[in-house]
């Protein structure tokens, strides 16, 4: 057994991208070793990234591929033997697989008897069989935005690769990519360390060389290092916590290699901003962790986390650098605060007319007024339902909404839109309910952020969002595979999200009858589809329903997706159950015979089947069947409109005996047209009478 | 509010002034190779639109040049009041092609040239990518933090007037006034010390020398400039750039006077001969004004940013004259580079 170490030395990578090349580059590795017959049984993995490297070490890997015997199919046996005599084409067969004609075997295929010999294939050294196959893994990652660097273009990544490490104990593996031809040499920290390379002797000297070069190349560690670091530099700060913030934990782990932290403070005058736009310049601009007290709130220091370890002199020059900036950027905030407040933002409407929403749907002074529009019906069809609406308040926080767009603060701090907005309205004492609703119209932006709290901001969230999507949609721009450039998926998980958690009356299709008359009907099918679409990525991949239970619910309906979800969750928790799957199974049963029924004519497909007639029902297996569904039928109405769809289902499963009886002991496609025709309404009546929370026969067994 | 005098008193004044921090920068550079340029004297919003980096970037001859460039973005203007933004501010642009592959390590002993003890400081390579989709150019690359101040942007180019470079070039924009703040450790720009009297230790701030101008270009931007004199003067602009662009396009563009100009270029340069009337076609091509059409192209572009700033350009207008400067740019770039490969060289 051997251990590899394969390390790509490149220019800074984007710390975006580092931790899934690392996983990739990973996987790549130990799917070629396995590949190529490499791999010991007790293999370890070790994976390691810094901004300027992506390094694997497997240890147990074979310095030599396993010799393996193969069977080699030859000519047919006919050809290759004559009278029990070998002919040329044996003869010429074995040369090729090098075996003795005596060495010859016999075997039947679907073809017919072939010729076959049993091969032995010499295991290559694993020196010689990964230096190319290397370098095509390392070419082959993927990234999402590459660079040329070399004359001639002859290779596309990252960042340009600087220098390689691939070792096999202490032999390096003659691997070359981009021009760089791998060695046993790495790089420490740049600074830190410094020009002087660091020889690897052996894969297990890695990690302790480049520790001493100033190199933390284990991420964990690192990360480890790093959130340690922050506890204890708080510590100085009285009550003060730092801010869990794990996607900055993340970045900052991926864009140092040697990490330590500094606090810093402010002065305290800034605290009079609001926290939202403090915590962005920290977090967003600089990248530093935001400092609290145990009542969470906003405490006048900063940690920032820095890719060196200073000696003390260092440490207050940084520290000294780290404050200017923030200051610099605080004061700017401030400014821009200030200089907004002179024009209020209700003279800002106006404005917006030259701020483009999209060169072919206008400006956002056109987008405020669809969305006034939508958020109008909106609003009218849930005062038929009977809820109440400001609506004074809805039409002012839909009039401002977008106002912001032409403050300075956002012009310069563009996730704050909104935020910003709401903040404003709250300080030019236009009434609360506006400044909610302005400051959570675009929540939810991921699937896991909360839906604006108030029913204002949730409409405004759903119009402005309609909007967009149908505007969109109507110029042809709907998202297509992996495209989707106006993140229109992400606004319509977004409404899903608020229609599912809110308890506004208010179902998809309401959404459509607030579009514009006028819009083609492909488009509105389209949408229609879209919707759909992504109302079962809601249920199947955020609410995690299996996809059968997604298919057997949405079959049915799903136009008010509060219900869709509670079908969901009710079939989700009886699916277990022998006697529904069943019943699913018979359900299936019926909806084939039906269909071959319509096939064959039986059943006129689209004219409505007669009721069953009880006097027709011969067999006591089907009378019974019959009874039962008579008398169960109204309990299981009674249950779904009350929405108790788990009783419901479990009323539905008891209706297994007498569904198995019937199967068991009648016969439907009898000659008797009659007969026939009564058993085909009366399994027709059990399916349609009892679908009506889910189609089973979408479901699968097991 | 700056302040009109220094802060320091000179004698404590250690820190390297704005003009010497500019003359450390260009030594260091001219000692690594670079050819120093000259400012370019237009208006221009950012170093890269100098032709020395949007033009010479085109094409496979090498380049190794370095040049201060002033850079003015009218909106940007805060009428002297703002600590921390001015309407024109002062880059260093160096442009290295191909870039040397020790390019990061060299940028770095650039700091050390002027004084940044590296091993004092916080250093951070973080992605940024560049982009100027009017020139069709963008490239990847980092903004290099410095204690958590962005000091330089460093790009790779690999895009220009909508053409892929081959070889690519590297491009390293020092911000002038943000590493002066850095260094003088000066809360506003205007209180950076530009320069010391080596007798009389009197010291001239950055206020002194630039903060009528900032004022005064402000008030013209956003509130004196004539906009109907504007869209009069980028109307003339920019009919002058496309008539010598259509020109350049009716006398030389179609493919075959391409090939032909091909085979007369390499036996001019290859074989040292050519018939008269051949000489007389590669001249003609050679002398063509693309250079000129280029600065008017530049003049379209100020414009356009000073109309912005005056708010002047409603949003159909804005997409519309974006997209014609587009063209224009474009269009100079593929010339300025059909012209150097078919009629370059002496």
């Amino acid at each position: 057994m051997a251990d590899l170490l394969f390390e790509a030395g490149l220019e800074e990578i984007p710390a975006r991208m580092i931790a899934a090349a690392e996983a990739e580059l990973t996987e790549r590795v130990v799917e070629l070793l396995r590949r190529e017959r490499l791999l010991g049984e007790d293999h370890e993995v070790h994976s390691y990234s810094t901004p300027r490297r992506l390094a694997v070490q497997v240890n147990g890997v074979l310095k030599r591929q396993p010799d393996a015997r193969r069977e080699m199919t030859g000519p047919a046996w006919s050809v290759a033997f004559k009278d029990g005599q070998p002919t040329a084409a044996a003869q010429a067969f074995a040369r090729k697989a090098g075996v003795e004609v005596a060495a010859l075997e016999k075997v039947s295929t679907a073809k017919g008897e072939y010729v076959a010999a049993n091969v032995l294939h010499r295991g290559r050294e694993a020196s010689a069989v990964l230096g190319d196959l290397l370098a095509a893994e390392l070419a082959a990652l993927y990234w999402p935005k590459n660079m040329h660097w070399r004359a001639l273009k002859p290779e596309r990544f990252v960042r340009p690769v600087r220098w390689l490490v691939a070792l096999l104990d202490h032999a390096i593996l003659p691997v070359e990519f981009a021009g760089v031809s791998a060695g046993n040499l790495t790089w420490g920290h740049r600074i830190l360390h410094g020009d002087a390379a660091v020889t690897i002797d052996h894969p297990d000297d890695y990690l302790g060389l480049l520790e001493a070069a100033q190199v933390t190349a284990d991420v964990a560690l690192r990360r480890h290092r790093i959130r340690k670091a922050l506890d204890l530099e708080t510590r100085s700060v009285p009550d003060g916590r730092w801010r869990e913030d794990a996607a900055l934990v993340e970045t900052v782990t991926n864009l140092t290699e040697w990490p330590s932290v500094a606090l810093g403070n402010f002065d305290p005058e800034y605290l009079e901003l609001p926290e939202e736009v403090l915590v962005t310049v920290m977090r967003d601009h600089q990248k530093y962790f935001a400092v609290e007290n145990s009542a969470g709130k906003l405490q006048p220091y900063f940690l920032a986390v820095l890719n060196t370890r200073p000696e003390e002199t260092g440490i207050e020059t940084i520290r000294h650098g780290h404050e200017r900036v923030l200051r610099a950027r605080f004061s700017d905030a401030r400014f821009f605060w200030r200089v907004d407040q002179k024009i209020p933002l209700e003279d800002r409407v106006e404005m917006l007319k030259s701020v483009t929403f999209h060169k072919e749907l206008g400006s956002y002074w056109d987008k405020t007024q669809a969305n006034l529009r939508i958020a109008e019906k909106l609003a009218g069809l849930l005062e038929e339902r009977g809820t109440t609406v400001d609506r004074k308040a809805l039409a002012k926080a839909v009039e401002l909404a977008k106002t912001d767009l032409t403050t300075e603060l956002v012009k310069e701090f563009t996730e704050l839109q909104g935020i910003v907005g709401g903040l404003y309205v709250r300080a030019q004492g236009l009434g609360e309910k506006v400044a909610q609703a302005i400051y959570w119209q675009y929540s939810p932006a991921a699937v896991e952020d909360p839906i604006p709290p108030t029913m204002e901001g949730q409409v405004l969230g759903i119009a402005d969002r309609v909007q967009t999507i149908v505007g969109m949609f109507a110029i042809g721009l709907e998202p297509t595979g992996s495209k989707d450039p106006y993140a229109l998926r992400r606004a319509a998980n977004g409404i899903v999200k608020i229609l599912a958690e809110t308890g506004l009356p208010l179902v998809r299709s309401d959404l459509f009858a607030a579009v514009p008359a006028d819009l083609d009907v492909g488009i509105r099918e389209k949408l229609a589809a879209f919707f759909e679409e992504r109302l079962e990525f809601w249920l199947r991949d955020i609410r995690g329903f299996a996809y059968d239970v997604v298919n057997a619910v949405v079959a049915v309906h799903s136009d008010n997706m509060r219900d869709a979800i509670a079908r969901a969750e009710a079939l989700t928790a009886v699916r277990g159950s022998e006697d529904l799957a069943a019943i699913a199974a018979a359900f299936k049963r019926i909806k084939n015979i039906l269909r071959q029924a319509e096939e064959k004519g039986i059943l006129n497909p689209g004219r409505e089947m007669g009721a069953t007639s009880p006097d027709l029902l011969q067999d006591p297996a089907e009378k019974a069947l019959y009874a039962e569904a008579m008398k169960l039928a109204p309990v299981v109405e009674k249950l779904q409109a009350r929405r108790e769809y788990r009783q419901a289902l479990e009323k539905i499963a008891t209706l297994r005996p007498h569904v198995d009886l019937f199967f068991d002991k009648v016969m439907v496609m009898v000659d008797d047209a009659a007969v026939r025709s009564n058993r085909l309404a009366l399994i027709a009546q059990v399916l349609g009478g009892f679908s009506k929370i889910a189609d089973f026969s979408e479901m699968v067994a097991g | 509010m700056p302040t009109l005098t220094a802060s320091s008193t000179p004698a404590a004044f250690k820190a390297l002034t704005f003009q010497e921090l500019l003359l450390r920068l260009q030594g260091f550079w001219a000692e690594r190779g670079c050819v120093l340029a000259q400012p370019y004297d237009m208006e221009v919003g950012a170093g890269t639109m100098s032709p020395d980096t949007f033009l010479r970037v085109l094409g496979p001859d090498p380049i190794a040049i370095a040049y201060t460039q002033p850079s003015r973005r009218p909106a940007d203007g805060r009428y002297g009041e703002n600590p921390n933004r001015l309407y024109k501010h002062t880059q260093l642009q160096v442009i290295l092609k191909p870039p040397p592959v020790d390019i990061q390590q060299i940028y770095l002993e650039s700091l050390e040239a002027i004084g940044i003890r590296l091993r004092e400081h916080d250093i951070k390579f973080e992605e940024d990518n560049w982009e100027w989709p009017v020139g069709g150019a963008w490239g990847v690359g980092w903004q290099v933090m410095l204690d958590g101040l962005e000091i330089t942007q460093f790009t790779y180019f690999q895009q220009c007037g909508g053409m892929d470079l081959d070889p690519i070039s590297g491009e390293i924009t020092y911000g002038l006034e943000r590493i002066a703040a850095f260094l003088q450790d000066v809360n506003s720009i205007y209180d950076i010390v530009w320069a010391v009297d080596p007798k009389t230790r009197r010291v001239v701030t950055y206020g002194e020398i630039r903060l009528e101008e900032e004022l005064q270009l402000s008030v013209y931007n956003f509130e004196a400039a004539d906009v109907s004199k504007l869209w009069e003067h980028l109307r003339l602009y920019e009919g002058e750039c496309q008539a010598l662009l259509d020109e350049f396009h009716r006398n030389f563009k179609d493919e075959k006077t391409a090939e032909r100009h091909e085979k007369i270029h390499d036996r001019v340069v290859h074989d040292g001969v050519a018939t008269p009337a051949e000489e007389d076609v590669r001249v003609a091509l050679r002398r063509f004004p693309i250079l000129g059409a280029y600065e008017l192209c530049l003049k379209c572009s100020h414009l356009f940013n000073l109309l912005d700033a005056r708010g002047a350009i409603s949003v159909t207008e804005r997409v519309a004259v974006m997209a014609r400067i587009r063209n224009m740019v474009v269009g100079v770039a593929k010339a300025y580079a059909a012209q150097r490969q078919r009629a370059g060289g002496r």
